[in-house]
C-alpha cells in the first residue's frame, strides 16, 4: 500500500512541491561545495529523471522539475487532490505514520552500527549551528543479529603498518577513556565499556620480523607504546607461551585490550537520539537520482548521479517512504556492496571510474569460547600468533576467545552465520596448541560467525565521498578493525561533510579513488 | 519522532542531585533504582524546560571542570625546577603528601598550604607518594609517571640495557631507575583502569601499591599490574567494582609471585568449611 504524504500536499498551495525542490536543491548545491564541473544544474532532460511508480497524485514533483505542460499537469494534480479528499479516496489523516521515516531528511546514513552512529554523533556535534542538521540513520534490524559490531571480538590496538590507522586507533582510545565525558546523557547511567588494558601482543617468525620491525618503527613514531622483544624476553614475561618458531615479538604496553562492544553501540544510540538524530527502522531499497553529463579537464566525458530520494522500505512490509536527502552516507558495513551497486557505483565499462564497484564484500568470520582450566593467567594479553591464530582472555574464569582468518581457499560460504566447529579442530586448535601448550586440553563452551566488511582490495577502510556519485559518502570496508576505528573514523567523515576536507586526521590515502588509480594501502597487521 | 534535542554533553551525569563534588561523579556502576528514588524538583522541571535542563548540564559540567583543572600539568614548574619537583607540587596542590629520599614526608596542612622548600632539591628523586583521597585521575598520573620517562622514552620493563631498539628514540638508560617505591591511591575517586594501564613506567621502582577503596577499578585494571615485577606490598582490599574478590586476589597472586597481595578473603562468597562437614557427617549414608 503506498502512503501518500498528504498534510505537507494539502498545505503546499501556492509554493508548490516543485519550489521546495528547488529549495532544496539550492541547499544541495552549497553542500556539495567542491568546484571544478563545468556541468550545468539546470533541470535535465526527462530521459534522465528516473521515475518513481508513486500515487498519480504526487506527479506535482515530476512537473514542477520539467518546467513544460505546467497547466495540465497541474490541473489534473488539482482534480486528483479533490478526489482523494471524496470520502472514497486515499486521504486518511488520522493514521499514525510516525513509525516511517520523515520526508525530508539532510543527511541519511545508511546502516545504524557503530560507524553509521558514530558519523552520526560527530555530524551533530560538529553542525554550526546547533541543530542545522537533520540527521536519519536507517537501520533494518534493530535487534543487530547479524551486526558486525555485536559480534565482534571487541580489541582496539595501534599496531598497524599504515600510520592513519595509527592515529585512528590512538584517537579512538582517547574517545573511549573519556567515553562518559562525550557520550554523557542527563539522567542516564554512566558507561562502562569493560576496557581490558592487557595489550596485544602480535608473534612473528623469521620471514616476518623484518616487516615486524619496520612495522613497530612506524607506531612509536605515531605516538603508540609498543615494544619489541625477543623470545627469551618472552619466555620470561609469558612462561605459558611456547616460543619454537618465533623470531620477534611486539607487546602493545598501552592503550591496547578489548572492550565491550555492545556497550559502546548502545552508548551512541542513546546519546545520538538525545541529540535529536532520526532513527528509522526499515531497509533502503532505491535511490532516486538524477544524472548530468560533464567533461572533465582532459575533455572526457563523465556522469555525475546526484542522489535525491532515499526510498526506505519498511519492516515486514511493502510500504516504503521516499526521503528527499542530500546527503547518503553508506555505513552499511558488509553490505555497502549492495547499497552502492543500488545507488549506481561501478555501472560502466570495467576499468573506467565508472566501471569501479566498491569492492567490500561479506565474509564469514568464526569465534570459538572455550574453557582452559590450566590456561594463561590474568595477564594474558591479546595474543595473534604468526600463523594469523588468535585468542584473549574472557573474564574471570579461565575462559578464553579466539578464532583465525581463514585462507582465501577456505572462505566459507557467507550466506548464513551458521558455525563450522571443524574449522576450530583442523585451522584453529593446532596453531594455538602449539603455542600455549595448555591449550592442549580445552573444551569448546560455545561459538558465534559474524560478518567481516571486508574489501578486496587492500583490508583497509573506504572513507569519504564518491567522485562520481557526488552526494555519497563511504565509510565502510574496515575488514575487521572498524569497531575499534569507528569514533574517529566518525569524526572524519562528518570533517568532510561539514567542511569538505579532512582537518584532524587526513585520510585522503582511504578515498573511493583509490580503487581506480590501483593505489592500494595494504595493511599488513590484519587477524 | 521527536527526540528532546538537548544542548552539547560533556559532564559524567550524576544520579541523585543531593549528591554534590566528587562523590557523587565516583558512582561508577549506578543501581537502577536510584533513578526512581532521587528525582527532585529540579529534575522534574529539567524533563521539561530545556532552560532548566541547561542550566544542570551548566552546573554538573562545572564540576567536571573542577576536576580537569586539578589534574592540569605544571609546565612552568617543570621546566624550571624539574621533573621531581613538579610533580611533588601536583601531588601536595592536590592534598596528598610526597617524600623525597633522604628527607621527612612533606604534606600540605589542613587549610591546603605547604612549603615549598622541595624546590631547592636538585634533582633528588621522590621515593614514596601518598596521593590517598586525591581527585588525581589519568592526566594527572602523568605528572607522576614522567618521572620514570625522559622525554618520549617509554621503558620496556621486562628489559633495561639489552634491547633490540629499532626506532628513532635515544637509547635507553643502562641503570636502572631506583626512583618512586610506594605509591598509594586510596580511596581515589578517579583512579581507574585505564590509570592502571599507565603505570608501567614505574615498573623498575615501584615495590609498593595501594588502591584500597578506589571505586572505579575492577579486575581488568589489575590484570595490568603484572609489568610491575619489583611490586612486594599490593593492597586491593576493598574495591567495589572488582565482581569476584576472591578470585581476584588468587589470580592477583599467581601474576605476581613475589608479591604480597591484601585484599579480599580467598573464602569470601564461599560456604563456610566446618558447617558444611558437620551437615554431611550427620545425614546418614544409604545403604
Amino acid at each position: 500500500m503506498l502512503r501518500r504524504a498528504l498534510q505537507p500536499g494539502l498545505s503546499r498551495g501556492v509554493l508548490g512541491r516543485g519550489l521546495g525542490t528547488h529549495r532544496g536543491r539550492s541547499t544541495l548545491g552549497k553542500v556539495e561545495g567542491s568546484g571544478g564541473y563545468r556541468g550545468s544544474w539546470v533541470a535535465p532532460v526527462s530521459s534522465y529523471v528516473t521515475f518513481r511508480t508513486r500515487d498519480p497524485t504526487h506527479d506535482g514533483k515530476t512537473v514542477g522539475r520539467l518546467g513544460e505542460g505546467d497547466q495540465n499537469g497541474k490541473v489534473s494534480e488539482i482534480k486528483k487532490k479533490i478526489q482523494s479528499v471524496l470520502p472514497r479516496g486515499a486521504w486518511n489523516p488520522l493514521r499514525d505514520t510516525s513509525y516511517l521515516p520523515p520526508e525530508h531528511s539532510d543527511v541519511v546514513i545508511v546502516g545504524g552500527g557503530v560507524i553509521g552512529l558514530s558519523v552520526a554523533y560527530w555530524l551533530k556535534r560538529l553542525e554550526k549551528p546547533q541543530g542545522a542538521i537533520r540527521v536519519l540513520v536507517v537501520e533494518r534490524d534493530h535487534t543487530y543479529s547479524q551486526a558486525s559490531t555485536a559480534l565482534s571480538v571487541g580489541g582496539i590496538r595501534q599496531q598497524f603498518s599504515v600510520p592513519e590507522n595509527i592515529q585512528l586507533s590512538l584517537f579512538s582510545v582517547e574517545f573511549l577513556r573519556n567515553i562518559n565525558e562525550y557520550l554523557a546523557v542527563v539522567d542516564d547511567p554512566p558507561l562502562d565499556i569493560q576496557f581490558n588494558p592487557s595489550g596485544y601482543l602480535l608473534l612473528a617468525s623469521e620471514k616476518g620480523a623484518a616487516v615486524m620491525e619496520s612495522n613497530v618503527k612506524v607506531q612509536r613514531q605515531e605516538g603508540a607504546k609498543v615494544c619489541l622483544m625477543s623470545p627469551e624476553q618472552l619466555r620470561n614475561k609469558f612462561p605459558w607461551i611456547n616460543t619454537e618458531g618465533v623470531a620477534l615479538a611486539s607487546y602493545g604496553m598501552e592503550h591496547e585490550g578489548w572492550f565491550d562492544p555492545w556497550c559502546l553501540l548502545q552508548g551512541l544510540r542513546r546519546k545520538v537520539q538525545s541529540m535529536g538524530v532520526l532513527f528509522c527502522h526499515g531497509e533502503v531499497t532505491r535511490f532516486v537520482s538524477s544524472s548530468s553529463h560533464t567533461e572533465t579537464t582532459s575533455g572526457e566525458e563523465v556522469t555525475l548521479r546526484r542522489i535525491h530520494e532515499v526510498h526506505v522500505k519498511m519492516d515486514r512490509s511493502l510500504e516504503y517512504q521516499p526521503v528527499e536527502c542530500a546527503l547518503v552516507i553508506n555505513a552499511a558495513g558488509a553490505w555497502s556492496g549492495q547499497i552502492a551497486e543500488l545507488a549506481g557505483v561501478g555501472k560502466g565499462p570495467p576499468g573506467t571510474l565508472q566501471g569501479t564497484q566498491l569492492p567490500v564484500e561479506l565474509r564469514k568470520r568464526y569465534v570459538y569460547l572455550w574453557h582452559c582450566p590450566q590456561g594463561p593467567g590474568l595477564e594474558t594479553p591479546f595474543v595473534i600468533d604468526a600463523s594469523g591464530a588468535y585468542f584473549r582472555r574472557e573474564g574471570l574464569g579461565n575462559n578464553y576467545l579466539g578464532g583465525c582468518s581463514p585462507t582465501e581457499e577456505e572462505e566459507p560460504d557467507p550466506g548464513n552465520l551458521e558455525v563450522d566447529h571443524d574449522f576450530f579442530q583442523d585451522k584453529v586448535w593446532p596453531p594455538l596448541a602449539q603455542r600455549v601448550p595448555a591449550f592442549e586440553t580445552l573444551k569448546v563452551r560455545s561459538a558465534w560467525a559474524g560478518y567481516y566488511d571486508y574489501n578486496t582490495f587492500d583490508q583497509n577502510g573506504v572513507v569519504g565521498p564518491h567522485p562520481l556519485v557526488v552526494n555519497m559518502y563511504f565509510a565502510t570496508g574496515f575488514s575487521g578493525h572498524g569497531l575499534q576505528q569507528a569514533p574517529a573514523v566518525g569524526r572524519a567523515v562528518a570533517e568532510m561533510v561539514l567542511d569538505g576536507h579532512f582537518r584532524t586526521i587526513n585520510l585522503s590515502p582511504f578515498l573511493f579513488n583509490r580503487f581506480y588509480l590501483g593505489e592500494k594501502v595494504q595493511e599488513h597487521n590484519i587477524i | 519522532m521527536a527526540a528532546p534535542r538537548a544542548p552539547l554533553h560533556l559532564v559524567t551525569p550524576v544520579w541523585n542531585r543531593g549528591t554534590r563534588g566528587t562523590r557523587g561523579l565516583s558512582r561508577a556502576v549506578a543501581p537502577e533504582g536510584s533513578q526512581k528514588k532521587g528525582r527532585s524538583l529540579l529534575q522534574f522541571l529539567a524533563d521539561r524546560f530545556y532552560d532548566v535542563q541547561a542550566l544542570r548540564e551548566y552546573l554538573l559540567r562545572k564540576q567536571v571542570l573542577k576536576v580537569h583543572q586539578k589534574n592540569r600539568p605544571f609546565t612552568y614548574i617543570r621546566e624550571r625546577f624539574g621533573p621531581h619537583a613538579a610533580g611533588a607540587y601536583f601531588i601536595l596542590k592536590q592534598g596528598g603528601a610526597v617524600k623525597f629520599q633522604g628527607k621527612e614526608w612533606i604534606r600540605s596542612d589542613a587549610r591546603g598550604h605547604f612549603s615549598l622548600d622541595f624546590l631547592k632539591f636538585q634533582a633528588v628523586p621522590v621515593e614514596a607518594v601518598d596521593a590517598s583521597g586525591c581527585a588525581i585521575n589519568y592526566q594527572g598520573l602523568d605528572s607522576v609517571c614522567e618521572w620514570a620517562e625522559t622525554a618520549g622514552l617509554f621503558i620496556c620493563p621486562s628489559v633495561v640495557g639489552s634491547r633490540k631498539d629499532h626506532s628513532a628514540s635515544p637509547p635507553p638508560p643502562t641503570v636502572a631507575l631506583k626512583e618512586l617505591q610506594s605509591l598509594w591511591l586510596q580511596r581515589c575517586p578517579h583512579v581507574d583502569d585505564w590509570c592502571l594501564g599507565r603505570l608501567h613506567p614505574l615498573a623498575n621502582s615501584l615495590q609498593e601499591l595501594s588502591l584500597a577503596g578506589c571505586p572505579r577499578i575492577s579486575e581488568r585494571g589489575l590484570a595490568s599490574l603484572h609489568h610491575l615485577q619489583n611490586l612486594r606490598r599490593l593492597d586491593i582490599s576493598d574495591l567495589p567494582a572488582v565482581s569476584n574478590p576472591g578470585l581476584t586476589r588468587i589470580l592477583v597472586e599467581e601474576m605476581l609471585p613475589s608479591c604480597q597481595v591484601l585484599g579480599a578473603d580467598w573464602a569470601q562468597g564461599l560456604p563456610s568449611g566446618p558447617e558444611e562437614q558437620s551437615r554431611d557427617t550427620a545425614s546418614p549414608l544409604p545403604a
